[in-house]
């Protein structure tokens, strides 16, 4: 089983907010892997796949948050994830 | 048994007689716990028609509203939000109780954030919870039966539009008479008290009969025969009145002493046109475009054309002044407005939230010069408070207008005007370079005097016969005069029988009002003799 993981900060002025957290779960769900996020290393873990979850995690600018996947295309969606956040949801 | 009388504060004049009906903030009738199987059915066709109704509403928002309903509707379509309601549900809870609850532990978690934009989205959620349980209880516009007497603790701008009033009243526990809703409800001649003690026993147990007296706050639940008789004759008595102002309506407003006035109509919905005569008024004062489309914000652009067009061909070459997206203070859009404002009336409205929201501007200002093309259209920017206000709107609609004619489609120029109801641009009007001025009376008063609009305790202090308060008009009324610009007054004390005799000695020569109040106020008018008297 595939697995891949990354860290990476928040720097859009909103963090995982609304519009950024449903973007975050369409783009998770566009791959078969399991996606997680955390705010820390070891957890605990969301889907990112379910803006519900997401969203509890709370995560405001600055944060640093931890994504890891697990599936055949689990570089290939951590990836995706992470190039998301760096083009700051494409909100600014 | 004799009637219960209660007594609230008058905020639309009528009489009305009818069944009771209780509405309150959880909706319905409240569910009794049944089959589990049977309750979580009832929750799941419940979520599915409140992300229903979001679609739609989404359809109809534009961008910027249809981002954030968007978000509402993937939260009520993920499962994760339903999981704890669906196993209470499974332990016995009926569906509204298990959904209420499950939601506000959620909601809890948001009001708790110590990120303000986290903190704002409580607010939301509360829009998800509420849609739901209106589902599932069966509330909304709709179940309200016409003719009722409904008592609430308040009443939405929205829901009142999407409600038919007819032959009914209102009676509400919170509120003011100088509330949007009680603009509203003059507007349409539906008979409204405020600040009235609601209590079970008040209302008895079973829904009884009550009769309102719109005009006086008088309320009387289960009126016996001697209160049925009195009501008769205050009805043929108003119908006298009435048919004694009626003359009035359909001939130009003068004073005593010869002097005209211009009456003009406020508008916040096209059915209130079709009941108009234009020959009763001298053109529209005030076109509320953010009740205009049901309470939800701007369609697009083809959309509002149609409907500006409409208007303008209506008033076949009269004057028609179109206010730009008034939203904000206890006007609320649904992902527009702002969330969570301590004190919204002072907050991001009106033309403060439309050049933050640039896109949806424009969109607005470009639909006006459109429809301008087919009449008298005039466009007035609300809440300026700086000049830089009206100078940004204005670099806005030329480039509108510019790129109008460079894509060939018909349009006008329109005169852009502003509203003045923020203290500062009254005081300095001088300094504000605007094609003409309209007084917005409600808003002036509760900044001048401190006292807000929506709240019954302070109520009598937000008085537009203060002195500072016609201070006021009278120098906005003295510089329209020097500099040749109109200047008008829009605000709901226009209509005001007490109040139009010190406007119109303070300088004002056009007022704008209810169209119900059309009659009524021509007739105050021809009472005033401006020879009389200093105010």
């Amino acid at each position: 089983m595939n697995r891949a993981s990354a860290n990476m900060m928040l720097t859009n002025a909103v963090g995982l907010h609304a519009r950024p957290s449903v973007k975050l779960t369409q783009v998770a769900k566009s791959f078969r892997a399991n996606v997680e996020l955390a705010l820390a290393p070891d957890g605990p873990w969301s889907d990112a796949k379910s803006p519900v979850q997401v969203m509890r995690v709370k995560a405001g600018k600055g944060s640093v948050v931890h994504v890891r996947a697990e599936g055949e295309d689990a570089q290939a969606a951590v990836a995706a994830v992470v190039n998301l956040v760096e083009r700051k949801f494409d909100e600014e | 048994m004799p009637a219960t009388r209660l007594v609230g504060r008058p905020a639309a004049p009528g009489l009305a007689r009818g069944p009771v009906a209780l509405l309150d903030r959880a909706g319905g009738e409240p569910r009794v716990t049944g089959d589990p199987a049977f309750e979580a059915g009832a929750l799941r066709t419940a979520i599915r028609t409140a992300i229903e109704a979001l679609n739609l509403l989404a359809a109809e928002a534009g961008d910027a509203g249809a981002e954030i309903l968007g978000f509402q509707i993937a939260m009520l379509e993920d499962d994760a939000l339903s999981a704890d309601a669906f196993a209470e549900i499974a332990a016995g809870i009926p569906a509204d109780h298990a959904w209420r609850s499950a939601l506000d532990r959620e909601i809890a978690g948001y009001a708790a954030a110590d990120d303000e934009y986290f903190r704002a989205r409580a607010t939301d959620l509360e829009d998800m919870r509420d849609r739901v349980l209106d589902a599932l209880t069966g509330a909304g516009a709709c179940t309200i039966p016409p003719g009722s007497v409904v008592f609430a603790d308040n009443v939405t701008p929205s829901r009142f539009l999407a409600t038919d009033w007819t032959g009914g009243a209102i009676v509400l526990a919170g509120g003011s008479p100088m509330s949007h809703v009680a603009t509203l409800a003059r507007g349409r001649g539906v008979p409204m008290v405020v600040g009235v003690r609601i209590s079970a026993d008040t209302l008895g147990s079973t829904p009884s009969e009550a009769i309102v007296d719109g005009a006086t706050g008088l309320v009387l639940v289960g009126p016996d025969a001697a209160d049925l008789d009195a009501f008769r004759s205050l009805e043929m008595a108003t119908a006298d009145t009435v048919a004694r102002h009626a003359v009035y309506r359909l001939k130009p407003a003068v004073t005593a002493d010869g002097t005209p006035i211009a009456v003009q109509v406020n508008i916040a919905d096209l059915a209130e046109l079709d009941a108009l005569d234009l020959a009763s008024c001298d053109g529209i004062g005030l076109v509320r475009t953010e009740l205009l489309f049901g309470g939800r914000g701007l369609p697009d652009e083809e959309s509002q054309v149609a409907i500006y067009r409409r208007i303008a061909e209506w008033a076949s070459g009269k004057p028609v002044i179109i206010r730009t997206l008034d939203a904000g203070g206890d006007k609320p859009i649904p992902g527009l407005t702002e969330n969570g404002e301590t004190n919204p009336f002072l907050g991001l409205r009106g033309v403060r939230l439309t050049l933050k929201h640039r896109d949806l501007f424009r969109t607005q200002l470009r639909a006006l010069a459109r429809a301008a093309a087919y009449g008298g259209i005039e466009i007035m920017v609300p809440m300026v408070t700086v000049r830089e206000e009206l100078s940004a709107s204005r670099a806005l609609l030329d480039e509108a207008v510019a790129s109008l004619s460079a894509e060939g489609l018909p349009h006008r120029r329109p005169p852009l005007g502003m509203m003045v109801e923020v203290p500062a641009a009254a005081i300095a009007i001088d300094l504000f370079d605007a094609d003409f001025f309209s007084i917005g009376s409600n808003d002036l008063t509760q900044y001048v005097t401190a006292a807000s609009r929506d709240l019954a305790s302070v109520v009598s202090l937000a008085d537009p016969a203060h002195p500072a308060v016609l201070r006021l008009i009278e120098e906005v009324a003295a510089h329209g005069a020097r500099s040749g610009r109109k200047v008008s007054l829009c605000g709901d004390a226009g209509a005001d029988p007490r109040m139009l005799p010190l406007f119109l000695r303070c300088g004002l020569r056009t007022v704008s009002v209810a169209p119900t109040l059309l009659a009524t106020t021509k007739a105050a008018i021809a009472a005033i003799d401006l020879r009389e008297g200093e105010r």
